[in-house]
């Protein structure tokens, strides 16, 4: 294959260049063995330099939305604060609680964080900057996805504690919950792309317009499950310090809890970048080398998450679950129909895809009116029995 | 390379699943369960049925193993070990197993299996089994399976409901 030096191109010439390198005296299979473990090494570096960033950025964010400094000891702004957190979190003291079931406390920190880690194999970086282009793309990252629950249970039982536990129990009642509009959400993307592989979701917006202008109601949808399966504010109930403390990791502490925090945080890239693979059109941009683009809108969605977090209280848990199963799940059904008829009816894509729009705004119109409804039902109840 | 893989893959199922059987702890039994489900996904992964892979984990990893698990979870006395793995019943449970294992042993062996002719798998696989679901050959089963998911789903909601 030909090796074209460009700035888009760049990093997929890196790895050419190499491979060449190898090949003039490697046999090829141990070629192929170290170019695929060089791969993975190079997706966990970028999960581990995007958690130093994302975590100086998510308390740069909250001090300026409570108007302080942050951190500002280290370095410039104190960027270097990522670094003193890390070297902290490697020197703390490993603490076991003698009653912890030890193989499961041991082993919940590292499910967790393959589990987020393995996420990163499907995301899109860039044109033809895919790690594993699978034709089940979308369907592995749902997949792999549900591997952290696991993790998340086996941390609650292991700890034995009674507040882990809490928070055991309510990640199977959340995610799970959540699980089912997220799926139907990404349904509707794969219908109209008409594929489950994450570079053909790209370049299907390439034709048809970003998803998030034709689907609003459904991407309001999959940004409200998403928030809720990554555990960010309003929905992060099962580390809620006011209720049960920390949740899952309340005993760990050390390295075992800096991984726990380092597959939250990859758990925010990955949804973020997967849901501006699935709504904004990926690495699509003018100008900019594309994963340039594919960076510029992750980081913009990160932020928004950051912002939602400082602005808005945490909900009570049955609050979660009823709007879950209420409003999330019936809301999503209705938008899967919509899509799958206008997709099938309408074979105009510019037609299609306005009456898509109207249709989705209906359906934030419709979803937003019963809500009020019930709320004022529920009101007028409330002061009919006040009155008697 | 793809047999040694295989090998590896393979050896991993079946120590887990021996480790399942064995263990005493039936948390730890359950953590093993899903290392043999995320085995047997890789085995097909290898056999280039990546929907197949997918679908496995996403159920029986992200679904049934999670209510397992919660079951267990809710079951007292899992850690005590004055608490005796076996029953009075072991006896009978053990014939019963092992009639099990010689049928389907029995079946493995004489089944005259069918090797499909060998190659690649069509690129628009997963189109084309969604299409077979809803062609007149599988459609009135795939609309049986779903009335009784939804059968099962009215019924356990109408369990749990608040009288």
């Amino acid at each position: 294959m030909e090796n074209v030096w460009t700035i888009e191109n760049v990093w997929n010439a890196i790895g050419m260049a190499l491979q060449n390198w190898l090949a003039g005296f490697l046999p090829a299979w141990l070629v192929t063995l170290i170019m695929d473990l060089l791969v993975i090494v190079v997706l966990l570096a970028i999960g581990i330099v995007a958690v130093l960033i994302l975590s100086f950025l998510e308390r740069k964010v909250a001090a300026r939305a409570g108007d302080r400094y942050g951190p500002n000891r280290w370095g410039p702004y104190g960027v270097l604060q990522p670094f003193a957190d890390a070297i902290k979190m490697l020197i703390k003291e490993d603490i076991v609680p003698h009653v912890a079931d030890r193989f499961s406390f041991n082993l919940a920190p590292v499910i967790v964080t393959v589990g987020a880690v393995m996420t990163y194999a499907v995301l899109p970086f860039g044109r033809n900057m895919v790690a594993a282009n699978l034709n089940i793309g979308i369907l592995y990252f749902a997949a792999v996805g549900s591997l952290s629950i696991i993790g998340l249970l086996t941390a609650g039982w292991g700890s034995r504690n009674k507040y882990a536990l809490i928070s055991a129990f309510r990640s199977v009642a959340q995610l799970i919950t959540y699980e089912v509009p997220l799926a139907l959400c990404i349904i509707c993307v794969v219908m109209l792309a008409g594929s489950l592989s994450t570079q053909d979701i790209v370049l299907a917006q390439q034709e048809r317009g970003w998803f998030f202008l034709l689907m609003p109601g459904i991407f309001i949808l999959y940004f409200l499950a998403a928030s809720a399966e990554m555990i960010r504010c309003p929905f992060d109930l099962l580390e809620a310090d006011s209720e049960i403390v920390a949740g899952h990791f309340i005993e760990y502490s050390g390295m075992k809890f800096a991984l726990f925090f380092l597959a939250e945080y990859i758990h925010l890239f990955a949804g973020s970048a997967m849901m501006v693979t699935l709504f904004f059109g990926g690495w699509l941009g003018p100008w900019l080398p594309s994963w340039l683009w594919f960076l510029i809108k992750t980081f913009v969605v990160i932020f928004v998450f950051m912002w939602i977090r400082n602005t808005f209280p945490r909900i009570r848990i049955d609050q979660v679950l009823k709007i879950g199963w209420k409003v999330m799940v019936p809301a999503g059904l209705v938008g899967l129909a919509i899509t799958g008829f206008v997709d099938k009816l309408i074979a105009d894509t510019l037609i299609a895809g306005v009456v898509l729009f109207v249709c989705n705004i209906a359906l934030i119109v419709g979803v937003s009116y019963f809500m009020g409804r019930a709320q004022r039902q529920k009101e007028m109840a409330a002061e009919g029995a006040a009155l008697r | 390379m793809a047999q040694a893989i295989f090998i590896i893959l393979s050896l991993f199922t079946l120590g887990c699943a021996l480790v399942v059987v064995t263990n005493r702890n039936l948390f730890h039994s359950a953590l093993y369960l899903a290392f043999v489900f995320i085995g047997v996904a890789g085995l097909y992964f290898m056999l280039q049925a990546e929907f197949f892979a997918g679908i496995q984990v996403l159920i029986y990893v992200g679904a049934i193993l999670t209510l397992i698990i919660f079951a267990i979870m809710l079951s007292r006395d899992l850690m005590n070990p004055n608490v005796r793995g076996f029953n009075r019943q072991w006896w009978a449970a053990a014939i019963v197993a092992g009639l099990l294992f010689l049928a389907l042993a029995v079946v493995l062996v004489r089944a005259p299996w069918p090797a499909a002719p060998a190659g690649e798998p069509s690129p628009a696989f997963i189109a084309e089994l969604g299409q077979a679901l809803v062609s007149p050959a599988y459609v009135l089963p795939f609309e049986v399976v779903s009335i009784l998911l939804l059968a099962a789903l009215v019924g356990s909601i109408l369990i749990a409901r608040e009288r």
